[in-house]
């Protein structure tokens, strides 16, 4: 069976900028899939390429193994919730779940409203407009508006970063969730590393258009292929040319033993941040670093000399 | 500075609106002169029994319907057709509609009307009339559509037709009722502007369709008189009505 | 997309029917002359181009030029103090505004004709000031040029307050309370913070107010009575009479001539970016 979604050779031109340069990714089926990268990377134009509100300048795009670059947004089977969520302000939320499926003329709109309501956890608020929800369930409206068409592919665009800090977190398992049940491929678009690595199967890193890795989070997160990848998805201290990951290193005093690597350096500074420290150590060649050590660790104060230590199996390094 | 900016803004007020207020309250006046008399509806009656107050009235509301359906239609589709759009021309063309002296139009529209006849052999009359307040109550409609246009997202439409509506029906279905209350205000706008309009109207009326402003022109060339004061006070509260309808209509 | 287009079109039809192609036939009629039998016959001349330079109709352009000037400041003067009251009021700012754009919506003849009422020689005003035996024959209120400047400036109020207080509404309290913070005195804050920041409104609205004003034929065939002819009326009269109409195309195109000028000019300004 052909992949469910597959980019080849995408290429989009505006005019003075390419948003995306080349781009081919296959999307198996049923997977939680996360476009990651900074803003401006190309990711929203990809997947409005995908949904069909774009023309792509060259490449094709493949649904199920057919070609849909010539197909509008409505004939093709893919459903996009969008960042504010683009509700119809005039229809209630079951008339916004409804219509989808009245223009598909579907049969049983009824029985498949309700489920798809239930699905999101909004039974009993079908009847309020969009302006007398609050920010998670017009969330919750937007996915069950598209989640009822049964799409091959679901498409979010940055779905959680209208939310607040508290509900996003719980949004993330949520999501999860409903796709697991659903059994719907998830495409989401987001600039949040931690996103995307708590809530995808798997993962491509996009930077200036072109995608820099493809991965599950463990492999990308842990043998990023390029720097800006390893630096994206987290704190990186680059120690001749390697990179350690805060969390990595170990703070040794100057006459302990170790079998590990380790730099010589005074400890500059240190940040309290609730579940963990950050040391900030000044390493011999007037390089800073980054140590992030559990709350219970042996501490040191600013002008201790340490030795900065780590394990040769947490390096990142390029080939 | 405060107390004085209330005080000034009480004065303000009073200049705005008492002219109107004093207006209306001598509509009750027995007397013809400014001097109260005594409370009297005769000034009413007088309105019911004068052919010409009535015919024009119902010129100038069948002009103003006829005026407003077809410009809000027009305007609607125009200021949708606009938007997202860069070309500045149509936009420029309406603006200029807009600040051109209505005396110009007036003469403008008359000179072409007079062009027309001669090859086809009408008259002016209510259509030249409708025609005219068409031409001037597009760009009020455009206005007030467009803002509320901005105020929709533009993935509203693109969620429609990823849902699968097809452009027409992305229009239909969310885009029109989503506009209806700023559709409601322009084509109020479109109706009293066109209900009042003296100006154009008077050069591109025939002789059979005297409107009302038209009417209370020639009796205020005349000279003040009670009656006019009367059909003041009632356009005012009609117009007032509608006006507290659509605020209304658009809160729902 | 396609469907834009097409509802493009009607109201395309609708401008260069009823607008472009009537201005046209206007600008046309201005180099031709009336002909014997009616209708507008070559030659082909700048001759009503050449009256307008007539003392006589210099005087009228000049004079609708200085009323409409005039109206712009006293409406200005009048709306300026209205909107920083509205600005600042701690409620009801919406029935304010209301209470603003009610006039707009009640019929502009209705307004006019108030005025009438008001200063004829049995008016309001009069019956008041003879009765209070303050004068003893009536004044001459109406039909002056003073009568149209006042028909003028209650006509446009509105449209010079709403821009006003949108600039004014929009500016941070806290740069008023800054001032005050370093020494200056209520009036001074006004002066030098807040009409300068508010420019943008003061230009909208004095744009909005002057345009009408200077094409105006309402207010002065009602409030002059025939004795103040404003440019709006000049042409008016053109077209009544059988052989004016080459002039008065004439009088019509400078008009929008002087409107388009003023709206260009006026608007370049604004487009500067503020210091």
């Amino acid at each position: 069976m052909p992949p469910i979604l597959e980019l080849r050779k995408l290429v989009k031109h505006y005019p003075g900028q390419q948003a995306v340069r080349e781009i081919s990714l296959a999307i198996p089926r049923g997977s939680f899939f996360s476009l990651l990268g900074p803003s401006g990377c190309g990711k929203t134009t990809t997947l409005r390429l995908i949904a069909g509100f774009e023309q792509p300048t060259s490449g094709e795009v493949l649904l199920n193994g057919e070609i849909v670059n010539h197909r509008k947004p409505y004939e093709r089977n893919v459903s996009t919730v969008f960042q504010n969520y683009a509700l119809f302000p005039h229809l209630t939320a079951r008339a916004n779940v409804e219509f989808g499926l009245k223009r598909h003329r579907a049969t049983d709109i009824d029985r498949r409203v309700r489920e798809a309501l239930e699905l999101v956890g909004l039974t009993g608020k079908e009847s309020r407009r969009p302006a007398q929800l609050s920010g998670g369930e017009r969330q919750r409206v937007a996915l069950a508006r598209s989640l009822v068409l049964q799409p091959d592919v679901l498409l979010l665009d940055e779905p959680l970063a209208a939310l607040d800090p508290k509900l996003r977190k719980q949004m993330r398992v949520e999501l999860k969730a409903m796709q697991r049940h659903a059994g719907v491929t998830f495409l989401l678009v987001t600039h949040d590393q931690q996103e995307a690595l708590s809530m995808s199967d798997g993962l491509a890193v996009m930077n200036e258009g072109r995608i820099e890795q493809v991965g599950s989070p463990e492999g990308v997160y842990l043998r990023p292929s390029t720097r800006f990848v390893a630096s994206f998805l987290g704190a990186v201290n680059w120690i001749s040319g390697a990179g350690i990951r805060p969390e990595s290193v170990r703070l040794l005093a100057p006459g302990d033993d170790t079998p590990d690597r380790h730099v010589r350096g005074v400890v500059s500074g240190s940040v309290f941040l609730g579940d963990c420290v950050q040391v900030q150590v000044r390493l011999s060649g007037e390089v800073d670093a980054v140590a992030q050590l559990p709350r219970g660790a042996a501490l040191f104060q600013p002008g201790d000399a340490v030795q900065f230590t780590w394990s040769a199996a947490d390096e990142i390094t390029f080939l | 500075m405060k107390r004085w900016l209330g005080f000034y803004a009480v004065a303000f007020f009073a200049f705005l609106h008492l002219p109107l207020l004093t207006l209306a309250f001598f509509s009750f006046n027995s007397s013809r002169f400014t001097k109260w008399e005594h409370f009297s509806l005769d000034w009413y009656r007088a309105i019911i029994r004068d052919p010409q107050i009535l015919e024009g009235t119902w010129n100038s509301v069948v002009i103003a319907l006829w005026a407003t359906v077809l410009s809000t239609v027009i305007g609607t589709l125009c200021a949708y057709g606009l938007c997202k759009r860069n070309s500045r021309t149509p936009t420029g063309a309406l603006y200029l509609s807009l600040v051109t002296p209505e005396i110009v139009s007036g003469i403008a529209l008359l000179a072409l009307f007079q062009w027309a006849f001669r090859w086809l052999h009408w008259q002016l009359g209510l259509y030249t009339v409708v025609l005219a307040h068409v031409a001037f109550c597009i760009a009020y409609v455009v206005i007030v559509v467009s803002a509320r246009l901005r105020t929709l997202s533009p993935a509203l439409e693109e969620a429609a037709m990823d849902l699968g509506a097809t452009p027409w029906q992305a229009f239909w279905y969310v885009t029109l009722p989503a506009l209806a209350p700023g559709i409601l205000a322009a084509a109020l706008l479109a109706l009293t502007v066109s209900f009042d309009d003296y100006v154009i109207t008077s050069m591109v009326a025939g002789v059979d369709s005297e409107t009302l402003p038209m009417v209370i022109y020639a009796m205020a060339r005349r000279g003040a008189s009670p009656v006019i004061n009367a059909i003041s006070a009632l356009i005012t509260v009609v117009f007032g009505v509608l006006i507290l309808l659509s605020e209304r209509a658009r809160e729902t | 997309m396609k469907l834009r287009t097409c509802f493009l079109l009607p109201a395309w039809l609708a401008m260069a029917l009823l607008f472009a192609v009537p201005f046209v036939i206007v600008l046309a009629y201005s180099f031709l002359t009336r002909g014997v039998y009616g209708g507008m016959v070559p030659p082909w001349t700048t001759e009503s181009y050449r009256r307008l330079f007539d003392a006589l109709y210099l005087a009228i352009l000049g004079r609708s030029f200085a009323m409409a000037l005039a109206a712009t400041a006293l409406c200005l003067l009048l709306a300026f103090p209205a909107a920083l009251f509205i600005s600042r009021a701690a409620r009801h700012r919406n029935l304010y505004l209301q209470l603003v754009m009610l006039p707009f919506w009640t019929s502009f003849l209705v307004r006019t004709y108030a005025w009438i009422f008001l200063l004829r020689d049995t008016g309001l005003f009069n019956t008041i000031l003879l009765s209070l035996g303050i004068i003893h024959s009536p004044l001459p209120l109406l039909y002056n040029d003073g009568a149209v400047l006042l028909g003028l400036v209650y006509g446009y109020l509105p449209f010079m307050v709403l821009p006003i207080y949108a600039t004014l509404e929009r500016l941070d309290p806290a740069l008023a309370e800054a001032a005050a913070d370093l020494g200056a005195r209520p009036l001074t804050t006004v002066w030098h913070i807040v009409v300068p920041l508010s420019r943008p409104g003061i230009v909208a609205g004095s744009v909005l107010v002057f345009i009408p004003c200077l094409g105006a034929y309402l207010t002065p065939a009602l409030l002059g009575g025939g004795r103040t002819v404003m440019v709006g009326n000049l042409v008016q009269n053109q077209f009544t009479t059988a052989r004016g109409w080459p002039f008065g195309a004439a009088v019509s195109i400078a008009l929008m001539a002087l409107v388009t000028l003023v709206l260009v000019v006026f608007l370049r300004r604004e487009s500067e970016p503020l210091a």
